[in-house]
C-alpha cells in the first residue's frame, strides 16, 4: 500500500494524474478560502480571501530570487574546496 | 514523592557500565535508561532539590517547575528514540557520549544556579563534540575541534557574565535577570545566543552537525540549540532584542537552505530557522508567545530529528550525502519516503501534523502583541520551509534524477525509531491538548479554525506551486556556502599571514635595530667596564692585599717562640689594662 502511494509521486506514468490532482487541490483550497467565515480579522490580509495563495507563492519566488542572487551575485557559493 | 530522581543523573552514571556490557544485554540496558528517565520526569513534583553551600555560593541542584518539566518530558522521550535509532552501533563509545550529552541537557534544564548551569553546559559540549569526532574522516575531525573552539569561547563568555552578574546582585541563582541589563547580562546572552545558534553566531551548528555520525546528528539536533531556548525563557523573556534576532533568523536559514547541496547541512540551516521562531516567541514574552516558543521547542525536536534520521537513513544506505548525487531512491526506500515526509509535513506546518499546533502559536502571539511584521516574516520563513525541506529536498534525495543507487530500507531498529518520531508528530497535531497542558502558562488558542487551516494550506501549496515553476533554478550545484564560519576558517588564515609576514617583518627589523645599534653599544660598555675592572677595581684589590700581607710578615716578627717575652708581654698587658681601668673609670 506504501509503496503504491510512493510510486504514485514518482513514477514517470501518473505525471499527468499528479498534475491534476495538484490543481485540483490549489482551486480547492482558493474556494474554501472565500467561504470560511472571517470574525476575527485583525489585519488587512485577515480580510482579503485568497491573500495567503499570493502570499505563499509570491514568498517561495522572492525567497528563491533573493537566495540565488546572494548566493551567484552575492559570492556566498563556492567551489567545495573553498576551505581546503 | 519528596525526593529528586535527577533524570540528568540517570543518564550520566547510566553510561558508566555500557563499554562493560554487550549483545543483547547491552541493547536490553541501554532502552531501560532512557525509559527509566522517562518515568523519573513523570514521577517529578515541583519544587527546589539539593540547596547547599559552595566556595560561599548558593548552590541549588534542581529547580523543578512547568518550565523545566516540559523540556525534560521531550529531552528524555527524545533520548529514546534516539537510542533506539543508535541501537545498531557496534561501539560503545558513542552511546556512552549521546548519554552524558542527554544527562548534561537536562542538568541544564533542572539547574537552579548559574554554577551548575555552567558545569553541565560544559558537560554538553565536550560529549557533543565527540558524536562528530566519532565519525572518523578528516573533515570531522577538523570541524569537530572548530565546533569545541567556538563553543569554549562561548562558555568563556557565559562564565565571565556569570561571575560579572554574581558579584553585581550577589546571588548565583538562575532566573529572570532583573533590572538594567549590564555587560554581566550581556555577556550571559551571548553565551545563551551561541548555543542557540543566533546569527552571526551559527556557523559552528551549520559546520559540525553534518559532519557528524549518522546517529550522532540526531541527537545533536535535538539538544543544544533547544536548551538555548529553555535558558533564554527563563533568563530573558520579553527581550526586545530577541523578536528581531528570533525573526531575522528564521529568514537566515531559510535563504541558505535554498543554496545548501548537502542534505543534513540543509536540515541544519532549518533548525535555524526553526529555532528563529523560538527565539523570537521568547522575545514577544507574552505568556501566549512563550507557551508557542515552548511548544514549537518540543514539537521541533520531534520532527527535527525525524528528518535527520530520514536523512541519515539515506546516507547509511548510500554513503553518499549530496544532493547532486542522490535521486531516485523512492523505489528501494518507500518507507523511509513516507516517514521522512511526515517529519517534512510536520516542520511546515500542515494541518493535523505538530508543526501546526505550535508553530501558528507564535504566530498568532506576534499578531496579537501587534507586531505585523514579524507575523509576515514567520509566514514567509514557512513557505520557505516547505520549499526546502518538504519538496527541495525530498525531490532531490528520493525522486528527481534516477542515479540507480543500489539501495535497500535502513535496519529495522531505524526504522522502528523514525515510526515512533512520526506517531508523535501526528499525535501531537491531531491531540494538541496533552501538549497544551504541559506548558508553561495556560493555553488560550485553538489552532484549528476554518481560515487558519485554509491560510495554512493556502501559503504551502501555493509554495509548492512555485516550486514546480522554478524546479530548473532549484537544481542543486556541487558548491559550499559562505557562512560566518568564513572569519575563523578563512580570515583565520589572514591572520596567520599577518602573524607571519608584516609582524614577523616589524620582529625582524627591530632585531636588526638591536643588533646594529644597540649591540655595539652594550659590548663598547662592557669592554669600559672590563677595563675599569682590571685597572681601577683590581688595582685597589691588590693593594690592600699587599699591605695586609706586609703586616702580617711585621706581626710574625714578633712571635719569638720565647716563654719569657710572652710573659713579659702579659705582664704589660695587664698594666697597661689596670692603667687603662683607673684613668677610664676614675
Amino acid at each position: 500500500m506504501i509503496k503504491r502511494v510512493v510510486d504514485f509521486f514518482g513514477d514517470e506514468e501518473y505525471a499527468r494524474q499528479r498534475r491534476r490532482l495538484f490543481y485540483l487541490v490549489l482551486a480547492l483550497i482558493v474556494v474554501a478560502d472565500f467561504l470560511v467565515s472571517r470574525e476575527h480579522a485583525e489585519y488587512l490580509w485577515d480580510r482579503l480571501p485568497g491573500w495567503s495563495a499570493v502570499y505563499g507563492f509570491g514568498s517561495c519566488v522572492l525567497l528563491i530570487f533573493v537566495s540565488k542572487f546572494l548566493g551567484h551575485q552575492g559570492g556566498l557559493m563556492r567551489r567545495e574546496d573553498y576551505y581546503d | 514523592m519528596t525526593d529528586l530522581i535527577h533524570p540528568g543523573l540517570i543518564f550520566i552514571l547510566g553510561a558508566l557500565p555500557i563499554p562493560l556490557l554487550s549483545g543483547a544485554i547491552r541493547k536490553a540496558y541501554l532502552l531501560l535508561i532512557p525509559a527509566l528517565a522517562i518515568l523519573a520526569v513523570l514521577a517529578m513534583q515541583p519544587g527546589s532539590y539539593g540547596e547547599m553551600q559552595f566556595i560561599g555560593q548558593e548552590v541549588l541542584i534542581a529547580k523543578v517547575d512547568k518550565l523545566s518539566i516540559v523540556f525534560a518530558t521531550v529531552f528524555t522521550i527524545m533520548a529514546l528514540i534516539g537510542t533506539v535509532y543508535a541501537l545498531h552501533l557496534p561501539h560503545a563509545g558513542q552511546h556512552v557520549a549521546a548519554f552524558v550529552y542527554v544527562g548534561s541537557a537536562l542538568g541544564v534544564v533542572f539547574a537552579g544556579d548559574y554554577l551548575t548551569l555552567y558545569l553541565f553546559w560544559e558537560g554538553m559540549a565536550f560529549a557533543s563534540a565527540y558524536l562528530v569526532f566519532a565519525q572518523g574522516s578528516r573533515q570531522a575531525v577538523a570541524a569537530g575541534f572548530r565546533y569545541l573552539m567556538v563553543h569554549i569561547t562561548g562558555g568563556v563568555a557565559l562564565l565571565g557574565g556569570v561571575v560579572l552578574h554574581g558579584l553585581a546582585t550577589g546571588s548565583l541563582l538562575f532566573g529572570p535577570i532583573e533590572g538594567g541589563m549590564g555587560v554581566g547580562a550581556y555577556l550571559i546572552l551571548a553565551g545563551f545566543l551561541l548555543n542557540a545558534a543566533v546569527p552571526p553566531l551559527n556557523a559552528w551548528l551549520t559546520d559540525a552537525y553534518p559532519e557528524a555520525t549518522v546517529t550522532g546528528a540526531v541527537f545533536m539536533s535535538a539538544f543544544t540549540t533547544k536548551t538555548a531556548v529553555y535558558v533564554l525563557a527563563r533568563a530573558f523573556p520579553g527581550t526586545e532584542l530577541l523578536v528581531w534576532l528570533g525573526t531575522a533568523m528564521a529568514l537566515y536559514g531559510v535563504i541558505y537552505a535554498v543554496l545548501e547541496n548537502d542534505c543534513r547541512r540543509l536540515l541544519a540551516y532549518h533548525i535555524i530557522s526553526q529555532v528563529g521562531y523560538m527565539v523570537a516567541g521568547v522575545g514577544i514574552g507574552t505568556e501566549m508567545a512563550v507557551n508557542g516558543a515552548v511548544s514549537h521547542a518540543f514539537a521541533h525536536i520531534l520532527y527535527k530529528a525525524l528528518l535527520f534520521m530520514g536523512a541519515g537513513a539515506v546516507i547509511y544506505v548510500t554513503g553518499r550525502r549530496k544532493l547532486t548525487e542522490l535521486g531516485g531512491l523512492y523505489r528501494t526506500m518507500p518507507l523511509t519516503v513516507v516517514l521522512y515526509m511526515v517529519g517534512a509535513v510536520a516542520i511546515s506546518a500542515f494541518p493535523f501534523f505538530s508543526g501546526f499546533v505550535t508553530k501558528s502559536m507564535v504566530v498568532a502571539a506576534a499578531g496579537q502583541d501587534h507586531r505585523a511584521l514579524v507575523v509576515l516574516a514567520l509566514t514567509m520563513a514557512s513557505s520557505g520551509t516547505f520549499l526546502s525541506i518538504g519538496l527541495k529536498l525530498a525531490y532531490h534525495m528520493f525522486f528527481g534524477t534516477d542515479r540507480r543507487l543500489e539501495a535497500r530500507e535502513p535496519p529495522r531498529n531505524m526504522l522502528v525509531a523514525m515510526g515512533m518520531a512520526a506517531v508523535l508528530c501526528i499525535a501531537i497535531g491531531v491531540l494538541p491538548q496533552p501538549l497544551y497542558a504541559l506548558l508553561p502558562h495556560p493555553v488560550d488558542f485553538e489552532p484549528y479554525t476554518g481560515v487558519h487551516v485554509t491560510e495554512s494550506l493556502g501559503v504551502l501549496m501555493f509554495t509548492a506551486l512555485g516550486f514546480v515553476m522554478l524546479l530548473r533554478a532549484l537544481d542543486p550545484h556541487n558548491t559550499i556556502s559562505i557562512d560566518t564560519d568564513w572569519f575563523y576558517r578563512k580570515g583565520a588564515r589572514y591572520f596567520m599571514w599577518l602573524a607571519e609576514k608584516p609582524l614577523a617583518r616589524y620582529e625582524k627589523a627591530v632585531s636588526d635595530v638591536s643588533e646594529t645599534a644597540a649591540l655595539p653599544f652594550l659590548h663598547g660598555a662592557a669592554r669600559a667596564g672590563l677595563s675599569i675592572d682590571l685597572t681601577g677595581v683590581d688595582a685597589v684589590v691588590n693593594g690592600v692585599a699587599r699591605s695586609i700581607l706586609r703586616g702580617g710578615a711585621a706581626l710574625r716578627r714578633l712571635q719569638t717562640g720565647v716563654v719569657t717575652h710572652y710573659v713579659l708581654a702579659m705582664i704589660v698587658g695587664v698594666i697597661a689594662a689596670v692603667a687603662v681601668f683607673a684613668v677610664a673609670w676614675r
